[in-house]
């Protein structure tokens, strides 16, 4: 039974809560409110907030100055690419571990895990060299297969913890009736599995846009996504705080709105499993 | 019953990803190994020869070791100490009946989804200059002088800004993790007349103590290795050099490859101390 709340404690709750929730969402808000102001008036003094003219010229002059869309363009294809190889590789592993389990399916399952540990600053020495010797550095191929690899585990995990609860019986009650593996696997399994895989390509989407140490290691002009794009503007540019917000919410709102839809699955994927 | 067919099925469907990580793994940290062993100066000479523990000697010994490790280790408590207190208190907030729960809930997430190099320079640029920044107008208008955050505060500011980033982390897990809460148990506790703070010590924080292990375990492996926010803010200067940084400078700002990759070693050989914890925790999991 749930309990009776007096609405005097629930407005205080809400209060609370929304006052907490918008101050820590203040600092998005004030970078887009930002973007829409002239540079005068983004350090206005007092800062003004809803009452300026807004304005589209920031973003306008971010796309005209630095080509925007290239490297928006590069961080569609290497966090979409990274995702679409990283599922094709683990889809199948999640899958045998998840119904035919062996003794060793837990070991391979933590081991996968461990290379997840390992800090990439300690391998960044030795992954920079192989990218010069092979001619990786700076492309997109590259960062897309580094990033599979290291999101590799977190997607077998994922799907491993969805494909486990498929529950056996059906399988089994199929069988019963005659069908062939192929069968099985197209009309029974994957209609069950979609969900769990389009959660997993989407939280994988995010950590691959967000990647901040390998995009900034391994790419220079040509292959920078936008984090890259991002850190150059460091400074001088980054005085220019219209455009600076600009630039960032373009970089920041296709990831805010996918974020929302994957609250839940954020939780089960960083967690391996742990917490659901 | 799976079959003789169906295990060696299963095991082809399994090696594309066993191969792969583990050639992700061996390749580069064989060759880590192997650098941190040699004097290797790619500008200055290149590969000059064995040097047996050099390398980790002169790493250590370094004037810039053990403040790096102090560094990393005030950052990473700090950003813990934040998150998981704040985390706490905000998990328990959201879980209470309210008018526009699911709002908040996103208001509150939001962060994790902004990237590293953003936050970093929105709150550099934007919070943080001390002229033109919000906080700086705010101190004047309380005719305050504005602090010079990045130089005067410098570890300070950058635990605000990875905590920003990771206390939406803390809180979602921490809220996952309340939401499994009988919640007949309160209410019999609260009938019993146990006071506010008894419940909260006796059945919330008890049952909330895995999430908040894991919560630890997780962000203390990603807070060791943090980079992007150090690198855009200061790039390491201030006394911000952590660990992660200070190799990231020998080897590629110096390149001096094994000094650094030694440095290497000791950051996988530190990580790793944590990973086996989360590991028993998350492997526990797994046999149910």
């Amino acid at each position: 039974m749930a309990r009776a709340v007096t609405t005097r404690r629930k407005t205080i709750n809400t209060v609370a809560a929304w006052a907490i929730g918008l101050l820590i969402f203040f600092p998005i808000l004030w970078t887009i409110l930002t973007s829409f102001k002239t540079e005068a008036q983004a350090i206005n003094d007092p800062p003004l907030f809803l009452f300026f003219d807004w304005t589209l010229e920031n973003y306008a002059v971010v796309q005209e100055r630095s080509d925007y869309m290239r490297f928006l363009w590069n961080s569609v294809i290497i966090a979409g690419g990274s995702t679409v190889l990283g599922l094709i590789v683990a889809v199948p592993a999640a899958w045998s571990m998840a119904f035919v389990p062996s003794k060793r399916t837990k070991d391979i399952l933590m081991w996968m895990l461990s290379t997840k540990m390992l800090p990439a600053v300690g391998v960044l020495y030795p992954i920079y060299l192989l990218f010069i010797e092979m001619g990786l550095l700076d492309t997109r191929i590259g960062l897309t297969i580094v990033l599979m690899l290291i999101n590799l585990p977190i997607i077998v995990w994922m799907l491993y913890t969805y494909f486990k609860e498929i529950p056996g019986e059906i399988l089994e009650a199929a069988r019963m009736d005659g069908a062939t593996l192929k069968e099985e696997i197209l009309y029974i399994l994957t209609p069950m599995a979609i969900p769990g895989i389009a959660s997993t390509l989407l939280l994988n989407v995010i950590l691959a846009w967000n990647e901040a140490f390998w995009t900034l290691n391994l790419t220079a002009a040509k292959a920078a996504p936008l984090t890259a794009f991002i850190a150059s503007y460091s400074s001088p540019e980054g005085l220019f705080y219209a455009k600076l917000s600009a630039a960032s919410t373009m970089a920041i709102a296709p990831i805010l709105i996918l974020g929302w839809f994957s609250q839940k699955q954020l939780v089960r994927g960083l967690t391996f499993g742990a917490v659901k | 019953m799976a079959t003789q067919h169906s295990r060696s099925a299963a095991r082809i469907m399994m090696a594309p990803a066993v191969i792969l990580l583990l050639g992700w793994m061996l390749i580069p940290l064989t060759m880590t190994l192997v650098f941190s062993f040699k004097r290797y100066l790619p500008l200055r000479g290149g590969d000059l020869g064995w040097v047996g523990f050099e390398n980790y000697v002169r790493f250590v010994s370094s004037s810039a070791f053990w403040p790096s490790v102090q560094t990393t280790l005030i950052i990473v408590g700090g950003v813990l100490v934040i998150t998981i207190i704040f985390g706490i208190l905000l998990s328990i907030l959201l879980d209470q009946p309210m008018w526009g729960q699911g709002v908040v809930r996103i208001l509150v997430i939001a962060p994790f989804f902004v990237m590293p190099t953003v936050s970093a320079l929105v709150w550099k640029n934007m919070f943080m200059d001390p002229v033109n920044g919000l906080f700086a107008h705010l101190w004047k208008a309380f005719g305050a002088q504005p602090i010079e955050w990045l130089s005067d505060a410098s570890l300070f500011s950058i635990i605000l800004i990875v905590s920003w980033q990771w206390l939406p982390f803390a809180t979602l897990i921490l809220l996952t993790a309340i939401q499994s809460l009988d919640s007949e148990q309160l209410e019999a506790a609260e009938m019993d007349g146990a006071p506010p703070l008894s419940r909260f010590a006796y059945i919330t924080l008890p049952h909330l103590s895995r999430a908040i292990t894991i919560v630890l375990l997780i962000q203390t492996i990603f807070l060791l290795a943090i980079f992007a926010e150090i690198f855009v803010t200061t790039s390491g200067a201030f006394g911000t050099r952590t660990l992660t940084y200070l190799i990231y400078q020998r080897v590629l700002e110096s390149q001096n490859v094994g000094l650094g990759s030694a440095g290497g070693v000791y950051a996988i050989i530190l990580a790793n101390i944590v990973a086996i914890f989360l590991m028993r925790i998350v492997g526990k999991n797994l046999d149910t």
